[in-house]
């Protein structure tokens, strides 16, 4: 456990008024503030160091301990467990929660070793009740996966939640599960589930949104003379019919053969696919002599 | 709208210990829509967790209501340009390997 020098964390030095260190906490406050900052751990970690420092450095009592023992504070902190432990047992008084909405563990051991549980030094605490935090979590797919609607067990803090993937979902998109997110504080109801889907696609299929595309190649007398190919969808084969003297790039579009669309039962976006003409690369005798024959024609 | 999804203002106050005035400057500043029904405020409970956020912007950081406003305006643009930025990401992945 390593000393935490808040006055660092303040970025105030040591002689600082109280006026100063409020001033620091604010000015920190509104840069590193969760809700500021949605899902930005970091900005998290730093609030929270910032609200610790000010829970020390604004609080009188509090601060001369800490100015008292400074780097020597495990020392000193056996003969102040000694003392707390003695008043506690006499006072037997009933800590209130930490209850913010990010003030759950949110204490360093540094902390908790020195001044006890966190809570009962909060100069803005209030025992209100909260709405606990949102749980945001990120569930990677295959396209694949997203094909067809899918049931799946997440475990989320060792909570078995069934989650019902509908089909269509997109990368980047985030599903909110209500309630099941960290408990609500004093009474407060439990806060939501984020879960954000980051599909990862395998296949040789681009998408936008629900249409498909695909590039295949067509050789070079078959573009010239039309004929079939057998094209792999997502949902089977499919043969199509290639017209004569078919362009490269050309593309063709098939109706209803793309991906499903998000929540709407039944409905699919288009399968797009662009013919590549392939040239031959080695050519026999008689394949040689019969274009040289073509090129007179011209 | 049914009854039950609505929380009177009264309730709100009691629950986060604050002066109705909080409240009735939220609805001023457009930031919450006050529902009546039977002559008694109530908003909607799908909007508690912003409540939640204005609360905390409002005790954590002293923010007044204007800077409240502009806090959720801004955050608004930043969901909407990071959703933008997603479907772009979604879309240029078409082009990619080409």
């Amino acid at each position: 456990m390593a000393f935490i020098d808040y006055y660092k964390t303040l970025g105030v030095d040591k002689n600082a008024s109280k006026n100063d260190i409020k001033k620091a906490y604010r000015k920190l406050a509104r840069k590193h503030h969760p809700d500021l900052n949605p899902n930005d751990k970091e900005a998290e970690l730093q609030f929270k160091k910032i609200n610790e420092a000010n829970e020390v450095l604004s609080n009188e009592e509090n601060r001369k301990k800490y100015d008292k023992y400074g780097e020597n504070w495990q020392h000193g902190e056996a003969h102040e467990q000694a003392q707390r432990e003695h008043r506690e047992s006499q006072q037997n008084y009933q800590r209130t929660s930490g209850s913010q909405d990010f003030g759950n563990g949110e204490y360093s051991d540094f902390f908790e070793s020195m001044f006890g549980g966190g809570g009962s030094y909060g100069n803005n605490r209030s025992s209100a009740r909260f709405r606990g935090q949102d749980f945001n979590a990120t569930l990677q797919l295959n396209l694949k996966d997203v094909y067809t609607t899918e049931k799946r067990v997440l475990t989320v803090n060792g909570k078995n939640i069934r989650l019902t993937i509908p089909a269509g979902v997109t990368n980047g998109q985030i599903i909110k599960i209500k309630g099941k997110g960290g408990e609500g504080v004093n009474g407060g109801p439990n806060g939501d589930l984020l879960i954000e889907f980051n599909i990862t696609n395998n296949t040789d299929f681009k998408r936008d949104g629900a249409n498909l595309y695909k590039t295949i190649n067509l050789d070079l007398y078959k573009a010239v003379l039309g004929g079939e190919v057998t094209i792999d969808t997502f949902d089977g084969k499919v043969k199509l019919n290639v017209k004569e003297l078919t362009q490269n790039d050309t593309r063709v579009k098939l109706k209803g053969k793309g991906f499903p669309k998000y929540k709407k039962d039944g409905e699919f976006g288009d399968l797009y696919i662009t013919y590549t003409i392939k040239l031959p690369k080695k050519l026999s005798d008689k394949q040689k002599e019969l274009f040289e024959e073509l090129a007179k024609l011209q | 709208m049914k009854e039950t999804q609505l929380i009177p203002i009264t309730s709100l106050c009691t629950h986060y210990q604050l002066e109705m005035s909080f409240f009735n400057g939220l609805n001023d500043y457009g930031l919450i829509e006050f529902v009546s029904v039977k002559k008694t405020f109530c908003i909607h409970q799908d909007k508690i967790a912003d409540v939640e956020k204005m609360i905390r912007l409002h005790q954590e950081l002293q923010l007044n209501f204007e800077g409240i406003d502009a806090v959720f305006n801004l955050l608004n643009k930043i969901d909407s340009l990071k959703s933008e930025l997603i479907t772009t990401q979604n879309r240029l992945r078409r082009f990619e390997d080409i």
